[in-house]
């Protein structure tokens, strides 16, 4: 393919024939490993009321490197990129909208 | 033939239509007719992949609603219930999953490079990792059920003070059905990579037409993320 093709106009670069190296992967993987020895450890220490968010920031830093590594997100179409991150603003309205119910409720009780 | 003239060839006036009748001829034996090459099929089936998950994150988004709205309301309870979980087997899980995440993702990479038989093995590889964690989850289950944590008219807690048991009940609701969702996809991903392995042992795939196995890669991974949320969540818990 030796022109770009009329999509990639509309829409970024192609995805395909992008090859991610080996060594990409297993650095990805070792970085997961990693993490997830760390929120094990931090499990085991009692880190009071800080102990969940450092639990999710871990989470969220995993499964970032899955979706920009192991997903090809990184080398993904504009588009895609706009799904990927649309969605989970989406999940952050389901959270943000519900709450502001239920953790308000009881303020109507005066 | 120009399947969509009015997208296509504005974008590239120069196109001709006896250049892309001769692109057609020699087509990909995967090229679906409707699209323009094999480029476009696939950021398209990626594409339509990620709103499938889209739809998947909300799924799984409701059930972590309905986890922290109830942990807010019975912290102890939640406390207490995650106590109940092994925390070594659900390490060992959650690294045999990420494993086979990256098994998935070396698949994708040896059908790029056109290695047939690695591309087979690391699927297989990624099922059988995928299998280990279903089996290690059964045990799982099956000790909480002895245990008599099983929600319902069997839960039989002797564990917790009386007044915890109510909420840890609740947890364990929690726990049975996000990690039972989660192992429902992880069966229905299980189903897709036999299929795929025989496809890929066909020789189906390679460096032109890998769509496929990138897409199966996305849901795949996609079911490593809820866990690599879920083993916090619901063993971790200080």
């Amino acid at each position: 393919m030796a022109h770009k093709t009329d999509y990639e106009d509309h829409i970024g670069h192609a995805p395909a024939h992008h090859v991610t190296s080996l060594a990409v992967y297993f650095g990805i993987f070792f970085l997961l490993m990693v993490l997830t020895v760390l929120t094990v450890a931090a499990a085991r220490v009692n880190l009071g009321v800080w102990n969940t968010p450092i639990a999710m920031a871990i989470a969220i830093a995993k499964a970032t490197a899955v979706i920009l590594w192991f997903m090809h997100v990184i080398h993904s179409p504009r588009l895609t990129w706009i799904v990927v991150i649309v969605s989970f603003l989406w999940l952050g309205v389901l959270f943000v909208l519900t709450f502001a119910d239920y953790l308000t409720r009881h303020w109507s009780m005066y | 033939m120009p399947s969509n003239p009015t997208y296509y060839n504005l974008a590239h006036p120069g196109t001709t239509e006896g250049e892309e009748h001769a692109a057609h001829e020699h087509h990909h034996p995967f090229l679906q007719h409707h699209f323009e090459d094999l480029g476009q099929q696939h950021a398209a089936s990626t594409l339509g992949m990620w709103l499938f998950l889209t739809t998947e994150i909300l799924f799984f988004g409701a059930f972590f609603f309905g986890y922290a709205l109830y942990r807010n309301m019975y912290p102890e309870a939640w406390r207490a219930g995650a106590h109940h979980q092994n925390w070594v087997l659900g390490t060992a899980n959650t690294i045999v999953l990420i494993g086979s995440s990256l098994t998935m993702a070396l698949a994708v990479w040896a059908a790029q490079t056109n290695r047939r038989k690695l591309t087979t093995l690391l699927l297989a590889l990624t099922l059988i990792l995928g299998t280990v964690f279903l089996g290690v989850k059964a045990y799982e289950y099956n000790e909480h059920i002895h245990e008599g944590f099983f929600p319902g008219s069997h839960y039989h807690n002797v564990v917790d003070s009386p007044a915890l048991r109510p909420g840890v009940q609740l947890f364990m609701i929690f726990y049975f059905g996000m990690t039972g969702m989660h192992a429902v996809h992880m069966i229905i991903g299980a189903g897709l990579l036999l299929y795929f392995i025989r496809r890929a042992w066909r020789g189906d795939f390679g460096e032109e037409y890998y769509g496929p196995i990138e897409v199966m890669g996305l849901y795949w991974h996609f079911v490593d993320i809820v866990w690599i949320f879920l083993f916090p969540l619901l063993y971790l818990i200080h």
